[in-house]
């Protein structure tokens, strides 16, 4: 199918110290490997299982991803901007690809 | 089944429900709000005055008759649904298909570019066809006689994308189509659209020309336009087009319903497109 397409939300700038709100979303149809085919066969799994979160290098928020989250997974969460920097993303799925995404906060 | 009595029960209800909602202050609880649509910081023209013919007096565009939780899908390219199949359309316009190994981008480019202003120009007559085109229409065309590509089937993931990638070129300018070029189109159009069908024994002008602003059970009837399609509904938790809409109002009123890209479909759209011109393109929009 189509290549998973990251999507994500991050204010341009904010004042050191600020709690922002980072929005990330990637498409990705999140097979559960529970569904059949209409043979009887098991559709294998195939889910994004883990996405990382790092400011500076650092790590600031990971979320181990189960099969029960469904396609397109939305996740969102809230983080201190001690200066400005780079907020990368990386979504790792099942076979083994990274699908990455970075993002730059100015100091305002 | 409009009469006044039932007006009179659920404009009470109504009301209870708008005051919650916080919908405008002042304007008479029927009406569509007041709110402003402004999409990351485009402001998209939702309110204009019809032209001479017209049987609407003002046209307001759907989203003024929405919840304002589902006008803030829409004002935000992240929070909209539709804008990952926008994303995915993105790539197919560059990817070769069919014998011809064209892609579409090969004759049109960078689709911010050529598709500036097409949507708002559709449906448009096509002299080759010798018929009106709507948008999927000529997709297919060209996926056919161009690129030597099989045809998308109408309400294919596929082409709600590429219809939806081609729309967004269009956002925020009036729909505009040629009236003249149209105008048989218009009028059958605007002839099944004041025809009555179905079991429920109703024409689309029923609900949306005489009882636009009322609540019909738990929904606030619009105009029925179609400046945003496709679009993404609540009620179907994904993106669909105009003539699955259509589909879906000939299923309410229990009538047999044309086909997606038929004559008649194509017609009743020429002709929500004469009655809409001057609102902006809002593709891709969301609705109820």
């Amino acid at each position: 199918m189509a290549a998973p397409k990251p999507r994500v939300k991050v204010p341009n700038s904010a004042k050191v110290g600020e709690v922002i709100e980072v929005k990330t979303l990637i498409s990705h149809p999140m097979e559960s490997g529970q569904r059949k085919d209409k043979s009887g066969a098991i559709i294998p799994r195939k889910i994004i299982n883990k996405f990382v979160a790092t400011y500076g290098g650092e790590e600031v928020f990971s979320v181990d991803v189960g099969p029960a989250v469904s396609a397109n997974p939305y996740i969102q969460f809230s983080m201190k901007v001690p200066a400005a920097g780079d907020l990368h993303f990386a979504w790792t799925d099942d076979d083994g690809s990274v699908y990455e995404m970075t993002k730059s906060i100015a100091i305002a | 089944m409009f009469n006044g009595k039932l007006h009179g029960l659920t404009a009470a209800c109504a009301a209870a429900a708008f005051a919650v909602g916080g919908a405008a202050g002042g304007a008479a609880w029927a009406d569509p709000d007041d709110h402003e649509l402004v999409i990351d910081g485009e402001s998209i023209v939702t309110e204009v005055a019809a032209q001479p013919g017209n049987p609407l007096g003002t046209l307001y565009s759907g989203w003024r008759y929405r919840t304002p939780e589902t006008q803030a899908l829409q004002m935000d390219d992240f929070e909209n649904p539709v804008m990952l199949q926008v994303d995915l359309a993105r790539d197919v316009w560059s990817v070769a298909e069919g014998e011809a190994g064209k892609s579409c981008a090969l004759c049109h480019d960078d689709v911010e570019v050529s598709m500036i202003g097409v949507k708002a120009g559709y449906p448009k007559m096509n002299a080759g066809a010798g018929k009106a085109f709507a948008l999927e229409h000529q997709v297919n065309a060209c996926r056919t006689e161009r690129m030597g590509a099989d045809a998308w089937k109408w309400e294919s993931q596929d082409m709600i994308g590429m219809t939806a990638l081609i729309g967004l070129q269009s956002r925020g300018m009036p729909v505009d189509i040629d009236d003249d070029a149209l105008a048989p189109v218009i009028a059958q159009g605007k002839d099944i659209y004041n025809t009555r069908f179905g079991q429920l024994d109703l024409s689309c002008a029923n609900c949306h020309e005489d009882n636009n602003g009322v609540m019909i059970r738990a929904d606030h009837l619009s105009q029925g336009h179609g400046n945003g399609f496709p679009t993404y509904r609540l009620k179907w938790q994904g993106t669909g087009t105009l003539h699955r809409r259509f589909k879906g109002c000939m299923d309410n009123i229990r009538a047999e319903p044309y086909k997606r890209g038929s004559e008649e479909f194509t017609a009743l759209e020429a002709y929500i497109a004469w009655r809409g011109q001057g609102l902006s393109v809002e593709t891709p929009s969301v609705r109820n």
